[in-house]
């Protein structure tokens, strides 16, 4: 795998941008709010971006060129399931993973 | 006087961080995994954990570079999932408007998940905490976070190499993902955001640079508010 070339670029306006974010309001614009509606869609941000990221990797993975494939589908669904239940990262990584290699060893 | 309470609030921060090593260890470690097989090496890996520490941005940011997608998505992908941050900022804003400027820039960059929350849920429940108080709490979160957030990411950097590829690393950052969006899913616009989100990206998938996602995060925002005001108007009538 090459390295991206802009590598260092991104890390640094990620860096720049993520400080700016958190000193937005902290440091910055102590008094001055930002207007309601748009803080209201940004509590949304996250959920918004990760779920719709995350899909096409679920379902077209580049280890099989994109075609569905059955153990890592599996793994996501229970990985998905194990957090909305118990909320939690680390059980829900494990779970995921665990379920993964069960399903790559049952189908080789 | 003041010192010994000072001291004292630092020392609580620094108690209710401890339980969040569980979740840092694992979660940089394997960040320095996946950046390793993503082909940076160990001083860009440990330099993105000490310039962004927002684990689900760096996540993004590296999946999208393997994808070779142009440099300002990547950029504006990442930055979208730390949209948050400010949410935070703004929260944690009113209660240290008297502390000195360079005390709230450090504030600024320690502002992650763990220490916005517990010191959040801190100065709402004590609200006569002085401004030393708020920062010596606010530090005291950080000193189990911080240093393991990128201690980790170095070994699992140095670790990574060592991963044969059998066991699929590949799906190791898909994983983490829907590990992070299960909590996340605890309301019914939260919900809408997601389906919304995962639809629109399926659909937008053809277009080009990865714009699809950028799109899809916008809709998918736009839907949770609306269904957000919905389930207001519902409950007034």
């Amino acid at each position: 795998m090459s390295e991206h070339p802009d590598l260092w670029l991104i890390i640094v306006a990620l860096g720049l941008g993520s400080f700016g974010l958190r000193f937005m309001f902290t440091g910055l614009l102590g008094s001055w709010a930002m207007p309601a509606i748009i803080l209201r869609h940004l509590r949304y941000a996250a959920v918004a971006v990760l779920p719709g990221l995350v899909a096409p990797l679920v379902l077209w993975p580049s280890a099989t060129d994109g075609q569905i494939e059955p153990a890592r589908l599996t793994a996501a669904i229970v990985t998905l399931a194990v957090a909305m239940m118990f909320k939690r990262v680390i059980l829900a990584i494990v779970t995921g993973a665990g379920t993964l290699f069960l399903m790559l060893y049952l189908i080789a | 006087m003041s010192t010994t309470t000072t001291k004292s609030s630092f020392w609580q921060g620094l108690r209710d961080g401890l339980p969040f090593i569980l979740v840092i260890v694992p979660f940089s470690a394997l960040f320095g995994v996946v950046a390793t097989e993503a082909g940076l090496n160990v001083y860009e890996t440990l330099a993105f954990s000490v310039v962004v520490i927002a684990g689900a941005a760096q996540f993004t940011a590296v999946q999208l570079m393997m994808d070779n997608t142009p440099t300002i998505i990547v950029i504006l992908s990442a930055l979208a999932v730390n949209l948050r941050m400010a949410i935070y900022s703004a929260s944690l804003a009113p209660y240290l408007r008297d502390a000195k400027i360079w005390q709230r820039a450090l504030v600024a960059y320690g502002t992650v998940d763990q220490s916005y929350a517990l010191s959040a849920a801190k100065y709402e429940n004590e609200p006569d905490m002085t401004t030393a108080q708020r920062l010596a709490y606010f530090s005291g979160c950080l000193v189990p976070v911080l240093p393991l957030w990128y201690g980790f990411t170095v070994i699992g950097a140095l670790g990574g190499k060592a991963v044969p590829d059998s066991w699929a690393l590949d799906f190791a950052v898909p994983l983490c993902f829907l590990a992070m969006i299960g909590p996340m899913l605890r309301t019914l616009p939260h919900l809408t955001a997601a389906l919304v989100s995962i639809a629109a990206a399926l659909g937008f998938a053809w277009v080009p640079f990865n714009l699809g996602l950028l799109i899809a995060a916008f809709l998918a925002m736009v839907a949770a508010v609306q269904c957000e005001s919905f389930l207001e108007r519902r409950s007034e009538t």
